[in-house]
């Protein structure tokens, strides 16, 4: 095996542990732990990529505001109950069935799916030259505006209908 | 990459570790000094002469002390808490570049990286608060992951004027785009709502609400003594050499000097050591002389006032760069 795909053997087998581990763990603010840790594998393996605006701003959102935004939440709840109960239902091993059919199946059909789009404009080559964060904001502002606007819409619907349910009163 | 290369990235990592742990011993010394005679005192006197040696009479102490652990705490997160905090300041340091040429990576996304840190460390303190398992720890943690992602926001948004102004985040590229005048004058507002920002962030007076002695004993670092309060102690002192450092490179011209005279000699370094030390000791002597806010008023001064004024900053820095064109 090559060194980069060494690298992206790691990087898959940890983040699929760390995933199994976010969704086994008792304490809940043990699992926002080990997302952390998880996010700080997929920032890296955009660095591999060579995204490193991608994987700065994979830190920042990710880890840095929504993932604290988590624990303030988990902090408030007193969970202290839900770490002496059963974790899972009782249907677990039918889940467990369904998943282990379901890679089953994954696995066998990968190898036959060939995607071959066409080479875009911006190898890597072009964006080094202008610079990752320049060229991720020229193609935003002009191709993918209407998108882009959209997604924002979007998010300023969900502020105003946060700051709606926090408002007690409304005149 | 070469073995020499590998041999370089070393060297320079090893001397600005050690530089900066050095100064972070110092740091708290100059604070006691300053302090002190700020409020008609002498400061430490006692160990060396005039208490020079203190820092390292400290450190031995904590050093040696017990370890005390609280029974319910959650270990691994308790132990594990204060090495982030360590971890994410001084690997800041990376990108900083110390004179021309001279940072361990020479990053085009340097500003984003010490962005990315800074959120980082912040766990540290609200990991702390709640693997100690104690009421006044649990609340200083709270107070500071509210605090540090609201005054993130403002301080990531003043850094966008600059980095428009220079037309690039690479640390090294803002430093050369102010070989003429220093963004300081071109970004006053910017730089008023960094400063504030960073004092907020690595939870200085008279934003020190997460630990604030009269109401929550020590905050998050109630429970901790021994070398891992030492820990905290120093990822407190080196976010603030840090963040003097990031003050410095995008507001006061980094390693720009006067270049004249008897100066034209003076190591660049020197420059920006200088002005790493004034920005500290803007920290000192706002500590000495401001009352502490009342945390109802810390949030609404981020978010009502910083906020929207670093937004419109970037507006107004877009519209006469567009119309100087």
């Amino acid at each position: 095996m090559s060194t980069p795909q060494l690298f992206f053997a790691y990087f898959a087998v940890m983040m699929t542990g760390l995933s199994l581990m976010v969704v086994t763990r008792k304490n809940p603010v043990h699992s926002v732990l080990y997302m952390l840790i998880l996010f700080a594998h997929i920032a890296a393996l955009y660095l591999f990529l060579n995204a490193e605006f991608l994987a700065a701003i994979q830190i920042i959102i990710y880890a840095g505001a929504i993932l604290v935004l988590f624990l303030f939440v988990i902090m408030m709840l007193n969970l202290r109950k839900e770490e002496t109960e059963k974790r899972f239902q009782k249907q677990w091993p039918l889940g467990i069935g369904i998943g282990v059919v379901l890679a089953v199946f994954l696995i066998m059909i990968v190898g036959k799916i060939a995607v071959i789009a066409p080479l875009g404009p911006y190898s890597i080559d072009a964006v080094r030259s202008d610079g990752h964060i320049m060229t991720v904001g020229k193609v935003l502002y002009s191709e993918f505006l209407l998108p882009f606007e959209i997604a924002s819409l979007i998010l300023l619907v969900a502020v105003v209908g946060a700051v709606v349910l926090a408002k007690r009163k409304i005149e | 990459m070469t073995i020499t290369d590998m041999f370089w990235i070393f060297l320079k990592t090893f001397i600005a570790v050690n530089v900066l742990l050095l100064h972070v011993a110092y740091v708290v010394y100059f604070e006691r000094k300053v302090i002190g005679h700020m409020q008609a005192r002498l400061g430490p006197m006692r160990v060396g002469w005039h208490g020079l040696l203190q820092p390292i009479a400290d450190f031995l102490k904590l050093f040696f002390k017990e370890d005390i652990i609280p029974a319910n705490a959650d270990k691994p997160i308790f132990y594990i808490a204060p090495v982030i905090g360590v971890i994410s300041a001084v690997s800041s340091l990376a990108v900083i570049p110390l004179w021309k040429n001279f940072s361990i990576a020479n990053l085009n996304i340097g500003i984003l990286y010490m962005l990315a840190l800074s959120s980082v460390g912040a766990y540290s303190v609200i990991l702390a608060g709640w693997a100690s398992n104690s009421k006044y720890s649990f609340l200083g943690g709270l107070r500071s992951s509210a605090q540090v992602i609201s005054y993130e926001i403002s301080m990531g948004l003043s850094l966008v004027g600059v980095m428009m102004m220079s037309s690039s985040a690479n640390l090294s590229d803002i430093v050369r785009a102010q070989s003429g005048h220093w963004f300081i004058f071109s970004q006053p507002v910017a730089c008023l709502i960094f400063v504030m920002s960073a004092i907020a962030e690595t939870n200085r007076a008279p934003f020190d609400l997460p630990e604030a002695e009269t109401e929550l004993v020590a905050g998050y670092a109630t429970e901790y003594s021994g070398m891992r309060f030492g820990l905290f102690f120093m990822a407190e002192y080196a976010g603030m050499f840090i963040m003097s450092a990031l003050g410095t490179i995008c507001f006061l011209g980094g390693w720009n000097g006067p270049d004249f005279g008897i100066f034209a000699g003076v190591p660049k370094i020197v420059w920006l050591l200088l002005k790493i030390y004034g920005c500290i000791f803007f920290y000192f002597w706002i500590r000495a002389t401001l009352p502490r806010y009342r945390y109802d008023q810390l949030m609404s001064l981020g978010w009502k006032i910083f906020i929207p004024l670093a937004l419109a900053n970037i507006v107004v820095t877009g519209l006469i760069k567009i119309l100087w064109k």
